[in-house]
């Protein structure tokens, strides 16, 4: 059995272990390649359905080609997707200028917590591929996110099956014990537990799955002639792209082999201040 | 294997460039090292990423702090103000060998629960002692749960040598008493190695200041462990997951999902799910975006398949071939860890996860009690306190279908949950009310026993069956033992036979009849833990006998009981 076996085995174990306990469950889908990764491996969970729907959090700052792909994607393989906005902080004109962990609070974290809670709108994509706002949203008790261990430091103490409190808070000191194929799986009512199937993989193996499966990724991770390409997908305003010629997953397996560049290197948010993935993890970043 | 092999033009180097990987854990006592050691691992062997080490550098010049390379993997903020490892931090790692995850797990007491999930993913660990020191109370737990976890391959490390200014006789002291004590837990260690992982020495080569020691410096050993054997020739076991029959868009295929643990199932194989007992033939393997249906799946793969009969199979059973059935019962004994801040108890209900069963579970008999630390046994205790270990019966409320521990893993190893909480793990080391042994039946009345939670008694009246005083005495006991719990049963006119049947069965029977009734005395006295409680009421008691007077004092009913308790023959 190869690793991306063994990977894929287990990703799958996880997500039919979240399918059978959580009532109200659902995936973060960011469109980036890992949670792409992610929706491909549910359709290999479930035998080519996806019995959940997907959540996307739209600060409405991505890059425009990102929207149009998700929702050509969630048109083609019948998803049932929702899009979740800080409509209140947009409307007050948030960006990233005034500080990228403030607008990335606002933007990401304050709109996710919103959206699984139900307390803010939820976006729902109709059957005419259109979408409406959902009445009566329930809360999320279940959430799967794409989080892979080797992304940076606090991201590798995570568990497979990891709780929260109603206020999306993490505490990584009273974590519960994690054995074998057993997860956390009840649940104490007005937490939610976040469900982690890729926390194994690494940049490397996404990219040979991609290969491997022959995954439809969105193109900006492709250089499509001017010699960049992104290595990592967020908001326009604070992504940088890399330089780098590689034009098919199988090219960037090879460029990744020889790199030595940390992954989120161009994720400005990253650096601004220390600890701060840590901390906007804790208050329930993905 | 169904996916890889047959899909082709995967890639040139597909197959050739994925590599094998280990899960190694790292346990040891709070402050001997550990993260020092992967930290160093990593920097030597140029495994960081770029700017890694400048970044964390960078952090503790910002925040005011001496680098350290444990700081490396105690990234976070609140680690490194505490100077402890909280959680099982997963290092990614690489040698000319194969890939690595290392599992850096806490050593202070209170994570003990993020030591055993970290140390459950692993298939080796090293297991760290401080030379200056010497085995500690957490070097002896380590050691213990990590045989209850399974893990065969472990290799320990002396650390910080430097400050027994490299003695040999120092680390001999240590690898002896350590040695010793993993015998007596049956744990061979493949390697007992001197290092200084601040100074980096016997870490990637040769030590100039140990030229003493002749074995291999951590690398080498870490690269000498073995990937476990595949579980292919095993039995085949999968634990059913969930069945799927999603009936749009055409689908109509009822698909049993699982992962196979052990063996391998092809297309056309008869199976049986236990512990219901259907049986049906293998239809097809399913899977999506894969090249070819599958005519074979084997260990280790997530997989489902449809049925040639339409069987109603459940989440929880376990799936195998018809001639090598698990075993079913709900009486298990086993030997269990305790992380609960609770302790377990008698008396309470928890849940137990089995593969991809639950069940309600109490404790039957308690057997053993470990403190891990000393080894000791106390065999007095009544109760699992937080880290101890413990040898127990537990009873399930229905039978589930299981492995021994020495027989598949996979299928034997369970946790226990409290509440919301997973409190507990352990594997099954024996199991009882079921068809896997011979002494079923002798099983069978001691589980009844434990599951009723009190001795099979015959209380027997002595007096005249229609006394009326006499038959509203056996009522109000009756009535006030099945308040009480109590299995019982007021009947007039037993043979022996019924008798017999009904202590057999584990009951309190309450009788009325002569003194010396001779089929009464003989039914409690062909069977092991019952009795006969003779109560004589307003008479001459003989010296066995139970007195109860009418006059004065206490209801006949309230002496009657006290008697029964104080005779053992009440639910303790």
């Amino acid at each position: 059995m190869s690793q991306l076996d063994e990977l894929e085995d287990q990703s799958v174990y996880i997500f039919r272990e979240a399918y059978r306990h959580f009532k109200q469950l659902c995936m973060l889908w960011s469109i980036g390649k890992d949670s792409t990764v992610m929706l491909w491996l549910a359709r290999k969970a479930f035998f080519g359905h996806v019995p959940f729907p997907l959540v996307h959090i739209d600060t409405s700052y991505k890059i425009p080609e990102m929207i149009a792909y998700r929702d050509r994607l969630a048109r083609e393989w019948r998803l049932q997707m929702i899009v979740g906005q800080n409509r209140e902080a947009l409307a007050d004109g948030m960006n990233h200028t005034r500080g990228r962990l403030t607008c990335c609070r606002a933007l990401k974290t304050e709109a996710l917590r919103q959206t699984l809670s139900g307390e803010g709108p939820r976006m729902r994509m109709m059957p005419d591929g259109e979408y409406a706002e959902e009445t009566e949203p329930e809360p999320f008790t279940g959430v799967i996110v794409g989080a892979r261990a080797d992304e940076e430091g606090s991201r590798s103490k995570e568990r497979y099956f990891s709780p929260r409190n109603h206020a999306n808070d993490w505490d990584i000191a009273d974590q519960p014990p994690e054995l074998w194929n057993q997860y956390k799986t009840d649940f104490a009512p007005g937490t939610h537990v976040r469900i982690h199937p890729l926390l194994d993989w690494t940049e490397i193996n996404i990219w040979e799955y991609i290969e491997r499966e022959r995954i439809p990724i969105i193109d900006l991770y492709f250089d499509r002639g001017s010699g960049r390409r992104y290595r990592s997908l967020g908001c326009e305003p604070c992504t940088g792209s890399i330089e780098s010629c590689a034009r098919t997953p199988g090219e960037i397996v090879v460029e990744l082999r020889r790199t030595n560049t940390a992954e989120r290197a161009g994720r400005a948010q990253d650096n601004e201040a220390a600890y701060a993935m840590e901390k906007l993890r804790r208050e329930g970043y993905m | 294997m169904q996916a890889s092999d047959a899909r082709d033009g995967a890639g040139p180097d597909d197959g050739a460039a994925i590599r094998e990987t280990m899960n190694i854990v790292i346990v040891g006592h709070v402050d001997h090292g550990k993260s020092t050691l992967v930290g160093r691992l990593l920097a030597d062997t140029g495994t960081l990423p770029k700017g890694k080490l400048e970044s964390v550098k960078a952090t503790c010049d910002r925040t005011g702090k001496v680098f350290e390379y444990a700081f490396l993997l105690d990234a976070l903020e609140a680690e490194q103000d505490q100077g402890i490892t909280i959680d099982a931090a997963r290092v990614f790692f690489r040698t000319d060998r194969r890939d690595y995850i290392i599992i850096d797990a806490p050593g202070h007491i209170e994570f003990l629960k993020n030591m055993v999930t970290g140390a459950a993913r692993a298939e080796a660990a090293i297991l760290l002692i401080d030379a200056a020191e010497g085995v500690q109370e957490n070097s002896r737990r380590h050691g213990y749960l990590l045989a209850m976890l399974g893990i065969r391959q472990v290799v320990v490390v002396v650390n910080k040598m430097d400050l027994v200014g490299y003695s040999r006789d120092a680390f001999v002291d240590i690898a002896q008493e350590y040695r010793r004590f993993l015998a007596e837990i049956d744990v061979t260690p493949q390697h007992i190695i001197p290092v200084s992982a601040r100074a980096g020495e016997l870490i990637t080569g040769a030590s100039a200041q140990m030229p003493w020691y002749d074995g291999p410096a951590v690398l080498e050993a870490i690269d000498a462990f073995e990937k476990q054997p595949a579980r292919h020739d095993l039995p085949l076991r999968v634990p059913v997951q969930d069945v799927y029959k999603w009936g749009h868009r055409g689908d109509d295929r009822r698909i049993v999902a699982g992962r196979v643990e052990s063996g391998r199932v092809r297309v056309g194989d008869e199976v049986l799910f236990s512990p219901s007992g259907k049986r049906s033939r293998i239809a097809s393997i399913e899977g999506f975006n894969l090249p070819a249906p599958p005519q074979e799946v084997v260990a280790g793969r997530s997989t489902g398949v449809t049925l040639t009969e339409q069987l109603y199979v459940e989440r929880g059973e376990i799936m195998s071939h018809v001639d090598h059935p698990p075993s079913v019962g709900s009486g298990l004994r086993v030997k269990l860890f305790w992380l609960g801040r609770k302790p377990m108890t008698r008396g309470r209900s928890y849940k137990l996860k089995l593969a991809t069963a639950e069940t309600a579970v109490s404790i039957a008999a308690i057997h053993r009690v470990l403190d891990a630390s000393e080894l000791g046994s106390s065999t007095g205790k009544d109760r699992v306190e937080r880290h101890d270990v413990a040898d127990l019966e537990l009873h399930a409320r229905k039978p589930v279908a299981l492995d021994l521990a020495h027989e598949i893993e996979g299928t034997s190893r369970f946790v226990i949950v409290d509440g919301f909480d997973i409190a507990g793990g352990g594997i099954v080391s024996e199991v009882f009310d079921g068809p896997a042994l011979g002494q079923a039946a002798r099983d069978a009345s001691a589980l009844r026993r434990a599951r009723l939670g009190h001795p099979a008694t015959l209380v027997l009246i002595a007096g005249d069956p229609e006394a009326p005083e006499l038959r509203d005495l056996g009522r109000a006991l009756e009535r006030r033992l099945l308040d009480g719990g109590h299995h019982a049963y007021a009947a007039l006119g037993l043979s022996h036979g019924a008798a017999r049947a009904l202590l057999d069965a584990g009951l309190v029977i309450i009788t009325i009849d002569d003194a010396d009734a001779p089929a009464l005395h003989a039914a409690a006295e062909e069977l092991r833990d019952a009795a006969l409680a003779r109560v004589v009421v307003d008479g001459e008691p003989g010296p066995e006998d139970i007195s109860i007077q009418t006059g004065a004092g206490a209801p006949p009913v309230e002496q009657l009981l006290v008697a029964l308790a104080e005779r053992g023959r009440l639910r303790s």
